[in-house]
């Protein structure tokens, strides 16, 4: 019990005015260390699992364990990253990655500012944090919207499809970036996307939401070595992977 | 990426004002009554000859109400479009009230505010606050709600509570906004206070163009009303400076 990171306990969640729960008695659990996908069809309520570990919904019934704990007992447990990068315009790309520590406070500007020079480094956009989030490209931001995830200095962070509004290229690279981050960072990720490939790329395990309303999830395990590469992807034992996942997914969707 | 726009000369505006002030100049000319209708030519020497009161005495005396009314209004209309925001029963409350007031003539009503302040400066400032504080309060209640749902939320999912969410992204968020609303209420308050001047006053460019009225001096009349336009456009062009200045960020 000790080794898991977020546990899920029979949680129900019903949106208010719906007469079906999106989240029916579901189980699960992530290990520490490790990067999961949870993968599944646009609107079957992945992101509402998403907000239900962040606190921004309530459980109807079940529980929420976090390191091991009850999140409502918790406070700043999880790091969040949306979709859209959500970089304050007004901000600095430096303060706006500073924001997560001027919300906990008690530290000086002078610790802020090291903290902060050293995430911009590791995200690889030291020295650009003088510029305005309108001056960086779409990776950029994302990764400086990763670096904002960090500064919260939660062990286990949700990323909520980040490069879905990315070009193709640039997702290519940025997963292999992340898979890079995770290596060193030693994060507990929990990482939403309706890309299998993405998400065969990136994970240790694949979770599918391949029923409606969501009370299990399908485990895929992802028997393939870190770091791993595009050529990963051609071996025959991920692809087949791969097309399951896709043929479950659809059977589902249809 | 950024893009700053040399500053534009807009020449058909500027051939066209032209063309309109030479019809008016010639219909004018032609006319020969300048107790009715006065050329520009003579609203600007007008403008010329009465220099000493208008800019020492009258416009003075405007710029004063209008000072102290847009500080009102200002105050005023933040404070409405804040409470507004905290908290939903008050904008239910308030909301209909405040659109309620701008169906009043106040300017029919102006009358009745000299009666009960007096010929002294509150009831001219009355009038400006009456027109003035609503584009303010509903332009920046509308900042208020278009801020970002999700990033409020990101806020929480950082332990934000609501004054950190006001103070962090709420605020920055809502000043272009107050920006567009102070533009607007600059020529609004001038025109305030030109009203509560023309229905009783001892000084002001309102009251000194309703005076020459009475004396059938048409170019008199224009002259303060010329005054007041370029002081109009000379506040809105400095808050423009301080726009660029405070808001870098904006339509990025």
């Amino acid at each position: 019990m000790s080794e898991a990171m977020l546990e899920f306990r029979d949680v129900s969640f019903t949106y208010p005015g719906d007469n079906k729960p999106t989240i029916d008695k579901l189980s699960f659990s992530l290990n520490k260390g490790e990067f999961v996908c949870l993968i599944g069809p646009s609107g079957c309520g992945k992101s509402t699992i998403f907000r239900l570990v962040n606190k921004l919904l309530k459980p109807d019934s079940g529980h929420i364990y976090v390191n091991g704990r009850d999140i409502n007992e918790q406070k700043s447990y999880c790091g969040y990253m949306p979709q859209s990068d959500l970089l304050f315009p007004w901000r600095s790309v430096a303060t706006n990655v500073r924001l997560p520590l001027e919300i906990r406070g008690g530290m000086s500007d002078a610790e802020m500012n090291d903290k902060i020079n050293e995430a911009l480094e590791n995200v690889g956009l030291g020295g650009l944090g003088n510029k305005s989030p309108s001056e960086l490209s779409g990776g950029m931001r994302q990764r400086a919207a990763f670096a904002r995830t960090l500064m919260t200095g939660c062990e286990l962070l949700l990323l909520d499809e980040p490069f879905s509004a990315l070009d193709y290229l640039t997702r290519l690279n940025m997963r292999e970036w992340l898979s890079e981050q995770w290596e060193h960072e030693n994060k507990t990720i929990l990482f939403i996307t309706h890309d299998v490939e993405e998400a065969v790329f990136l994970s240790g395990r694949v979770l599918a939401a391949d029923n409606y309303p969501i009370s299990s999830l399908t485990a895929v395990p992802i028997p393939a070595e870190y770091p791993r590469t595009r050529a990963t992807l051609e071996e025959a034992h991920m692809v087949e992977i791969r097309e399951q996942l896709i043929e479950k997914l659809r059977k589902e969707h249809s | 990426m950024k893009k700053r726009k040399a500053p534009s000369y807009n020449l058909p505006a500027a051939v066209l004002m032209l063309i309109l002030l030479m019809i008016w100049q010639a219909g004018a000319m032609k006319l020969d009554a300048a107790y009715i209708l006065p050329s520009p030519i003579q609203i600007v020497q007008k403008l010329w000859d009465l220099r000493e009161p208008l800019f020492k005495a009258h416009l003075p005396a405007t710029m004063e109400v209008v000072g102290i009314g847009l500080a009102i209004s200002v105050i005023l209309g933040l404070g409405l479009a804040i409470v507004m925001d905290l908290n939903k029963n008050v904008e239910k409350a308030l909301y209909p009230l405040i659109i309620a007031s701008q169906t009043i003539p106040t300017t029919a009503l102006a009358p009745l505010f000299v009666l009960w302040f007096g010929y002294g400066i509150w009831s001219k400032v009355l009038v400006t606050v009456l027109i003035t504080f609503f584009p303010i309060t509903i332009t920046v209640f509308d900042g208020f709600k278009s801020v970002r749902t999700d990033m409020i939320e990101l806020m929480q999912t950082f332990g934000a509570d609501r004054r950190t969410i006001f103070i962090k992204l709420k605020m920055p968020a809502v000043l272009p906004y107050f920006f567009s609303a102070i533009k607007m209420a600059i020529p609004l308050s001038l025109i305030g206070a030109a009203i509560g001047e023309w229905l009783g006053a001892q000084s002001g460019l309102g009251y000194f163009s309703r005076r020459m009225m009475t004396q059938l001096d048409g170019a008199g009349v224009f002259a303060p009303i010329l005054l007041l336009s370029i002081a109009a456009m000379v506040l809105v062009a400095v808050v423009g400076v301080l726009e660029e200045r405070f808001v870098h960020w904006r339509n990025e």
